[in-house]
């Protein structure tokens, strides 16, 4: 465990927390927001807001694309499984997402043919396997996955496939951060960005939000002394006052991101117009759509769609949680009528939902309690 | 879906350039290397996988702390690394 102690090291966190408190200045209270849900996972994990003075709270953001996708798209793509000779194919932590008229695993219970997948090239190879059925592909998730969705419809049409789609639900994290800042709900003085989105886009993308809004970003790695280390880069801008994008996670994140990347999603994708996110409602070009070129692979023009908007359901606030306004705690139904094993809402369904997240690691209370869990976790 | 899952490098598939074998967790899996066609992978190099595709290279000591980090979330990495045992991409039948 010697290469883990460097980023867990308990008496490192220690000397950050203090040079932490030192920048805060007195009677202001500060707001990050940690856009990506593996952070929020860290922040839960460890207890970090425990190192933190309290007049720093950390709020938790949109970046969790399982919590995000709308009843309705989900009840679209139940509708392409309930197709003839279709077999619609998943990623796993989709399977649970409730729609309006259930999941995919109520779909599949009832008949249909929905079959989990690790990799849209998994989905690929399910169609070459049964050329006489047409096989969905349901793409989900930020530019982490869009890569791989677009280099597997280049595949497909290189191979001349021609039984396979996907239905494109990818969308794109920067709309989403700028939906946040311009509502009038939420004050934040800096973000911690994501790190694998980050990968993928680079850095570049994120100058906005300091140039136009005048919020400092540091790109974050998903250890804790990683988060502490990026919350000390947030306080130190503010305090020499400056407002830039910052690169803590560099020994992953490149400056320019994945090129190669973001070719294969442009040649593939292209934004659409608007996108209902859930919680968030429509977000102009904050989504991804198969281009006209890759028709043949695109189910939502190879079928006809319900696309019926469905309201959420009354007692769920998880669009409250997405935007960072509510804490988990905070909602009606929390660790009640809404548990991982009974979801009302998405975020207690994905493990990068802010909810599923504070509900695994018992953190019921709002009362801060100054257990040691980075000591703890080095065993 | 979102986690990246931190790999070796063992070889590159002689017939298929774009797929790597790659050492999981002491298990042996075909991922694809065409997101790094920049700067590809050699054996013995560490990737991060994400959803059958390497997407960025890492260093040994960063992938260590990226499987100790998936190791904490418990449920999550362990249906993640199932469903990468399932996964078959090269084979194309």
């Amino acid at each position: 465990m010697r290469f883990v102690d460097e980023y867990r090291d308990a008496d490192k966190a220690r000397a950050l927390a203090a040079k932490i408190a030192a920048l805060c200045e007195p009677g202001r209270h500060y707001k990050f927001m940690e856009v990506c849900g593996g952070h929020t996972h860290t922040i839960y994990k460890h207890g970090l807001e425990d190192y933190l003075p309290e007049s720093i709270s950390l709020v938790h953001g949109p970046g969790c694309p399982v919590c995000v996708i709308p009843m309705g798209r989900v009840d679209d793509a139940i509708a392409l499984a309930e197709q003839p000779d279709v077999i619609m194919t998943s990623f796993g932590d989709m399977m649970r997402v409730p729609g309006g008229r259930g999941s995919f695993f109520d779909s599949s219970a009832a008949g249909t043919d929905i079959r989990m997948v690790y990799s849209p090239l998994d989905a690929l190879k399910i169609a070459r396997q049964n050329p006489d059925k047409h096989v969905i592909f349901m793409a989900i998730g930020f530019e982490t996955t869009a890569p791989s969705t677009a280099m597997t419809v280049l595949r497909a049409a290189a191979e001349g496939v021609e039984n396979f789609s996907i239905f494109c639900n990818h969308v794109t994290i920067i709309p989403a951060i700028k939906a946040i800042l311009d509502s009038p709900d939420l004050r934040l003085d800096g973000f911690i960005g994501p790190g694998h989105v980050s990968t993928v886009i680079g850095c570049r993308p994120y100058e906005f939000i300091a140039a136009e809004y005048g919020k400092p970003l540091v790109v974050a790695g998903f250890e804790p002394l990683d988060i502490l280390q990026s919350v000390y880069m947030l306080l130190l801008q503010l305090s020499e006052g400056r407002c830039e994008v910052e690169n803590q996670y560099s020994r992953v994140v490149p400056w320019q991101g994945n090129t190669v990347a973001l070719r294969a999603v442009g040649e593939v994708m292209e934004l659409r117009p608007y996108f209902e996110w859930r919680g968030l409602g429509f977000i102009s070009h904050s989504a991804l759509q198969v281009r006209e070129k890759y028709a043949a692979f695109d189910a939502e023009r190879l079928f006809t769609l319900p696309g019926v908007r469905v309201a959420d359901p009354k007692a769920c606030q998880c669009g409250e949680v997405l935007k960072g306004v509510l804490k988990p705690w905070e909602c009606k139904v929390f660790g009640t009528a809404c548990t991982p094993e009974t979801p009302i809402g998405t975020c207690m369904v994905s493990s990068e939902g802010a909810c599923a997240a504070y509900y695994n690691f018992g953190r019921f209370s709002r009362q801060r309690v100054r257990e040691v869990s980075i000591e703890s976790s080095r065993a | 879906m979102c986690l990246g899952i931190p790999g070796e490098v063992i070889e590159i598939l002689p017939d298929q350039p774009d797929l790597a074998r790659v050492d999981v967790s002491g298990v042996k899996r075909a991922i694809n290397i065409g997101l790094l066609a920049d700067d590809p992978p050699v054996p013995g190099d560490w990737i991060l996988i994400h959803v059958g595709f390497a997407l960025s290279k890492i260093d040994e000591q960063e992938a260590k702390a990226a499987m100790d980090f998936l190791t904490g979330i418990g449920q999550a990495y362990e249906d993640e690394i199932a469903a990468l045992l399932e996964s078959r991409i090269d084979e194309r039948q």
